[in-house]
């Protein structure tokens, strides 16, 4: 099993839930974070006050997966979170070793 | 000056003792004619009636009350009290950070509960009563004497509004006395002790806005009787609050981290409707001044509209010139800069003066707040120095030189109006600082850096935002 961790432009959120949901993936948890790669923050200016801000607001999103649909969910997250710009994020993929479901207490693939 | 300037400053000193007996034993001023027809409310006053004007309150039959006067200044009063609750509670609640919004919100609420009951109690009777040209008399201690008797179909009016119940003229000013401290509070934002505040804003609003008001808005006052004109309160509410404002955040110094911490405001759309309220309450402010539904009221509302609308547009664009975009909060500082300059004015100036006035008021004040507060380093977290004071300032000198006898029936003069201007910047700012010191060396001014750091709301009422 994988854990695919994505880091999205806010907007495409809609789009990338779509991707996935139509390769087959069942689940995804989204968090609202901020921080900073090659593209670079802005500035705001209130009555002349500038503040710096330097960790952009992004979209995160956690998928586990079969590893059989990892190559899948990660084509797809490339196609439908791309706008070709600086800033369109990053996919870190690593092994997952167990997944437990709460309501069952089954474990495994089928816990996915 | 040079001998008015000790003298006003112990002057403060005694109004906290036995500043209403001292006042009664001074020689009252010869309150000239000319002097009552500056009065911001004496407009409609003196009828072809053959008796002198009055010059104190007085019993009058019901007969003589005017419903259309009495039934614009209940509004007006209603649209005054707005513009501080909510109107700049929320204005400056949107403008600090989110830690302490309920403790801003707190400020003009407690402030407004506060003052009515000084008012009540002191503050109308020191301020609209004659007593001498520097404190008004202690006949309405306790608005004792204030009344209304249905079966004998009598009530007291003021001699500033002849046309209203004195109840309402009472009220009327209070909201002015309110909104006054309450606008003080934008300069020592996010570091001062909820119990100094308290102690300050009474001890100000007695020592302070009561004396200049009489000052100024009293005909028998030596700023009326020099022919000082201020409509509805660029001298006695704006530059007076402004100056106080710069007094308090040098004395309280800066905020924790200031000029090297985000210090954003955390919610512009409350800042923006704080400033819609005050817009549309300022109308109350400005034509209610007339104290009646008039031609003059009429005038001032025109000239009220048209020179905020100048003002905002001339802060936007300049904004966007210097700094690249047009801001929301640029926009309605902009708008509250304009209000604050045409306020002496309205009443006394045109339509096209207004536009001058509002220009120069958004231009210079966009400045005030951003350059000249950075060169002179202090901390006047949502300026209160920079828009009412500067914008004040503006309005006054100007209205010396706009004021036209057509609409008002006087002549402006720049010189007594920077009679006004100094006495109010001086009295205000030394007056302010001394209430401040003493203060800051008994029950302590600051909170503690911890308490600053953890947010207001939290530290000091217990509660906060989501």
């Amino acid at each position: 099993m994988k854990l695919i961790t994505a880091i999205i432009k806010p907007f495409r959120l809609d789009d990338v839930r779509a991707a996935v949901h139509d390769v087959g993936v069942h689940g995804v948890t989204v968090t609202e974070v901020r921080g900073f790669g090659r593209q670079r923050g802005h500035t705001e200016i209130y009555r002349g006050a500038e503040y710096a801000v330097e960790f952009v607001p992004k979209t995160k999103i956690e998928i586990a997966v079969e590893d059989t649909l990892a190559d899948q969910v990660i084509e797809a997250l490339i196609k439908s979170a791309k706008t070709g710009k600086v800033g369109d994020g990053k996919i870190f993929v690593s092994d997952l070793t167990q997944v437990v479901r709460i309501r069952t207490g089954e474990s495994g693939a089928s816990a996915i | 000056m040079k001998t008015t300037l000790p003298r006003l400053v112990l002057f403060g000193l005694l109004t906290f003792s036995i500043a209403s007996v001292w006042a009664e034993d001074a020689p009252s001023a010869a309150a000239s004619a000319a002097s009552q027809e500056q009065a911001p409310a004496a407009a409609p006053a003196a009828a072809p009636d053959a008796a002198p004007a009055p010059t104190e309150p007085q019993l009058v039959g019901v007969d003589k009350i005017n419903s259309g006067d009495t039934a614009w200044m209940l509004t007006s009063t209603a649209l005054v009290l707005m513009m501080t609750i909510p109107g700049l509670a929320l204005f400056y609640g949107g403008m600090v950070r989110k830690k302490n919004v309920l403790a801003t919100l707190m400020q003009s609420f407690a402030i407004t509960c506060v003052v009515t009951l000084l008012w009540w109690l002191i503050g109308y009777s020191w301020a609209f009563t004659p007593g001498s040209p520097y404190l008004g008399g202690s006949t309405r201690l306790l608005f004792n004497g204030m009344a209304f008797m249905k079966d004998a179909n009598k009530l007291t009016v003021s001699h500033l509004a002849l046309t209203i119940p004195e109840t309402v003229y009472a009220m009327f000013q209070l909201t002015f006395a309110i909104i006054t401290p309450a606008l003080i509070a934008g300069a020592f934002a996010d570091r001062m002790k909820f119990s100094a505040m308290l102690v300050f804003m009474s001890v100000w609003s007695l020592a302070v806005y009561c004396p200049i008001a009489h000052w100024v808005w009293e005909p028998s006052g030596w700023l009326a009787v020099k022919g000082v004109l201020d409509y509805a309160g660029g001298t006695v509410v704006h530059i007076n609050a402004g100056i106080a404002g710069l007094a308090s955040c040098l004395v309280l110094g800066k905020r924790v981290g200031y000029g090297r911490e985000a210090m954003a405001p955390h919610n512009l759309t409350l800042t923006l409707i704080g400033a819609s309220l005050l817009w549309v309450g300022w109308f109350g402010f400005n034509a209610g001044s007339a104290g009646a539904a008039d031609g003059r009221a009429g005038m001032a509302m025109a000239a009220t509209q048209i020179a905020t609308a100048a003002a905002a547009l001339g802060w936007m664009f300049t904004e966007w010139l210097a700094k690249g975009k047009p801001s929301v909060l640029g926009i309605a500082s902009g708008a509250v800069a304009g209000l604050v300059a045409i306020t002496p004015a309205s009443g006394f100036v045109g339509p096209t003066p207004a536009v001058v006035i509002g220009l120069v008021a958004g231009v210079v004040c966009f400045f005030a707040a951003t350059a000249l507060k950075r060169a002179l380093g202090y901390d006047d977290s949502l300026d209160a120095f920079g828009v009412h004071c500067i914008g004040g300032i503006i309005g006054a000198l100007l209205t010396g030189v706009f004021a036209s006898k057509e609409i008002s029936g006087v002549d402006g003069s720049v010189v007594t109006q920077l009679w006004g201007v100094g006495t109010t910047l001086i009295y205000g700012f030394v007056v302010s600082f001394i209430i401040l010191k003493l203060i800051d060396l008994t029950i302590g001014l600051r909170v503690t850096e911890e308490q600053e750091r953890e947010g207001l709301d939290i530290s000091l009422h217990g509660e906060r935002v989501d």
